[in-house]
């Protein structure tokens, strides 16, 4: 991309992004452009692309196909721009032979904007023992550690990459509040995948849904929520409503239809009952859309 | 990046140091005693002009601690390989630590560049000492070595001088490789171990002869190079049974031996040769005494007459010409497999 990034506000731009495996496209005309300051929550069920899409984010992964560009940065996998990128992968790893401290040495030793106070108070906090081997601890706490040293090299952007999905409730809950804290004290910028809305239900503000390698709808959760509506009524053919309501999806019974529609104009038809969406239900009607069986309707509507 | 590679290092270290310290107690404390009853054999000997047998006791009495030192220095390259080199990527992948470890502000390359210099130079350190020390220890006996363990000599050869260095490096790094490219720690092992293995054997037996052009030349028939002749009753012709070993050139490595007859052409394997035995000195009449020049006796009839051992060789002179260039070419393909390692990580390794 030759044209200059509006200021630094675009966090995560992607144009045209794909990456194939092989002869499979994990992802695919991938086009985001996420502003800062936003918990953005990356969501689609198992396969859909997400850990690929992060990879890219970070610079682990080198596209296939179009650009992607982090906090302005063209050089993924350059130091200046791992500096400014925090990551804690999936399953969140870290090193079973070394001890909690030995974890914070090796975020000191190898981050030049490394906080010690930040990472000193963090592991008071949960309560870990610096001298306990990271190997023996919990899956919460695992997460914990790797959640610290993320945080603590200071990023202006940090990436999760399903770090709850082995944890139980309440480590989910509390690996959460405690990322929602730091968000609010380090003015972070966030980007986290789940393949369960509810994880995000009461953390992000901005979506992104990932199905079927492709991005499906990405925007402010609010925004997105205000233009998404479900219709019920009497049975309609999907191609006889306004031409600014876009169908999500469509169920059809003998006499009734429901729709989920986008749009944002005000619906005027009488005919339809309206109701509003909540998250999970927009995030399943977009999944539900590129379910195998309804492929066909799919390229139709495209 | 090196207080982490040393870190994770420091166990694996901590146990080659205890089996080097082990074996470096061992050779001193027996060395000394090895090198006294050498020198005093050797004065011995030279009073009473029977050094030859003096050798083949010699070596016989230490050829046990002999083949154990030498089978150490030949197999630490290979566990450097399988215990340092294979886990070193495939161990992160495998646990998932890699992504850890490359978020943190540092390249991967960097990363890769850190860890592979210090544990090969750690390797090499490692199979330098002990190459070294058992070389030491073992000098009397590789000048009173039996033909076959002589130090050019396949199996001594690799075991000596600076070769152990070459060979860990290299099986360092292709241990690494293969955990790159295969990402299974125990995948990764077993094909390490059999790629060195293959290797090691057939660089001696395929390329190391011709490293320098062997020398072919006619010997004279002496005690030097003959092991035994044979005198059947019933006037059968003579057999020459000859020894693997050059006359004048003690210690080189013998590629080929044979008999030839005086139209040059090979006596077969019975090594009967055409001699009269009815009369002359090789008929059982005559006494056979010992004579070490070869000129009379049976012997000297066998050598008038005009067979010779035809004999390829490369002269021990050649063992240090050797040890650089068989080092020289493991620290190319070391290289080589670096590059290939720093390619993949950055292409094709995520």
């Amino acid at each position: 991309m030759t044209e200059p990034s509006q200021g630094s506000a675009a966090v995560l731009r992607a144009q045209g992004l794909g990456k194939k495996y092989g002869r499979r496209w994990a992802l695919r005309d991938c086009t985001l452009d996420i502003p800062a300051g936003h918990v953005v929550g990356l969501v689609g069920p198992n396969g859909a692309g997400k850990t690929t899409l992060l990879k890219l984010a970070t610079g682990q992964l080198a596209p296939t196909a179009g650009g992607i560009t982090v906090l302005g940065d063209h050089a993924a996998g350059s130091p200046a721009s791992l500096a400014k990128i925090g990551f804690v992968a999936q399953e969140t790893p870290v090193y079973a032979g070394l001890s909690v401290a030995d974890h914070l040495r090796l975020g000191a030793r190898l981050n030049p904007g490394w906080d010690t106070t930040v990472a000193g108070e963090r592991i008071r906090r949960l309560g870990l023992d610096p001298a306990h081997r990271a190997g023996k601890l919990s899956g919460g706490q695992r997460a914990q550690l790797a959640l610290t040293l993320g945080l603590a090299k200071r990023p202006e952007l940090l990436i999760l990459d399903e770090p709850v999905a082995a944890l139980d409730p309440l480590a989910r809950r509390e690996f959460l509040q405690g990322l929602m804290e730091a968000v609010v004290e380090h003015e972070l910028s966030v980007v986290l995948s789940s393949h369960l809305v509810a994880d995000l239900e009461r953390t992000c503000d901005y979506l992104i849904v990932l199905a079927d390698s492709r991005v499906q709808v990405a925007g402010e959760v609010e925004g997105l929520l205000a233009t998404h509506h479900r219709l019920t009524g009497p049975r309609r053919d999907p191609d006889r409503l306004p031409g600014d309501q876009h169908v999500v999806s469509a169920r059809h019974t003998e006499r009734q239809s429901t729709f989920v529609v986008r749009t944002d104009a005000p619906i005027l038809d009488p005919a339809w009952t309206v109701s509003r969406l909540n998250l999970e239900d927009l995030v399943l009607a977009y999944m539900e859309k590129t379910a195998p069986d309804r492929r066909v309707a799919l390229e139709v509507q495209r | 990046m090196i207080w982490l590679t040393w870190r994770q290092f420091r166990g694996a270290a901590a146990m080659m140091a205890a089996v080097l310290v082990v074996l470096a107690a061992a050779l001193a404390l027996t060395g000394p005693s090895l090198a006294d009853a050498y020198s005093s054999g050797i004065t011995a000997c030279a009073r009473n002009g029977d050094c030859a047998r003096f050798f083949d006791r010699f070596f016989d009495d230490y050829q046990g601690p002999f083949l154990i030192v030498t089978v150490i220095v030949l197999i630490l390259p290979g566990l450097v390989g399988l215990f340092w080199g294979a886990p070193l990527i495939s161990r992160e992948l495998e646990a998932g630590t890699h992504l850890l470890v490359w978020n943190q502000s540092i390249t991967r390359t960097r990363w890769l560049a850190v860890k592979l210099t210090f544990t090969a130079l750690a390797a090499m350190a490692a199979a330098g000492l002990c190459g070294l020390a058992v070389t030491w220890w073992s000098g009397p006996l590789d000048k009173s070595a039996a033909p076959g363990f002589a130090l050019m000599d396949p199996l001594v050869f690799g075991a000596r001088g600076i070769a152990p260095m070459g060979y860990a490096a290299f099986a360092f790094v292709l241990g690494v490789a293969m955990g790159m490219f295969l990402r299974r720690t125990l995948t990764a092992m077993a094909v390490t171990l059999v790629v060195f293995a293959a290797l090691q054997i057939a660089l001696p037996l395929l390329v190391r002869p011709h490293l320098l052009p062997p020398v072919s030349s006619a010997f004279t028939l002496s005690s030097e190079n003959v092991d035994n002749i044979g005198l059947p009753r019933g006037g059968a012709n003579p057999r020459v049974i000859l020894d693997s070993a050059i006359p004048g050139h003690t210690g080189a490595w013998v590629l080929s031996s044979r008999l030839v007859d005086p139209a040059g052409r090979p006596v077969g394997a019975d090594g009967l040769v055409q001699v009269s035995t009815t009369s002359g000195p090789c008929s059982p009449s005559e006494e056979q005494k010992p004579d070490p020049s070869g000129q009379s006796g049976c012997l000297g009839e066998i050598n008038r007459v005009g067979y010779r051992q035809q004999a390829t060789y490369q002269p021990f002179e050649r063992f240090w010409p050797f040890q650089w260039i068989e080092t020289g070419i493991y620290a190319l393909l070391t290289l080589g497999l670096t590059g290939l390692c720093f390619w993949w990580i950055r292409r094709r390794l995520s």
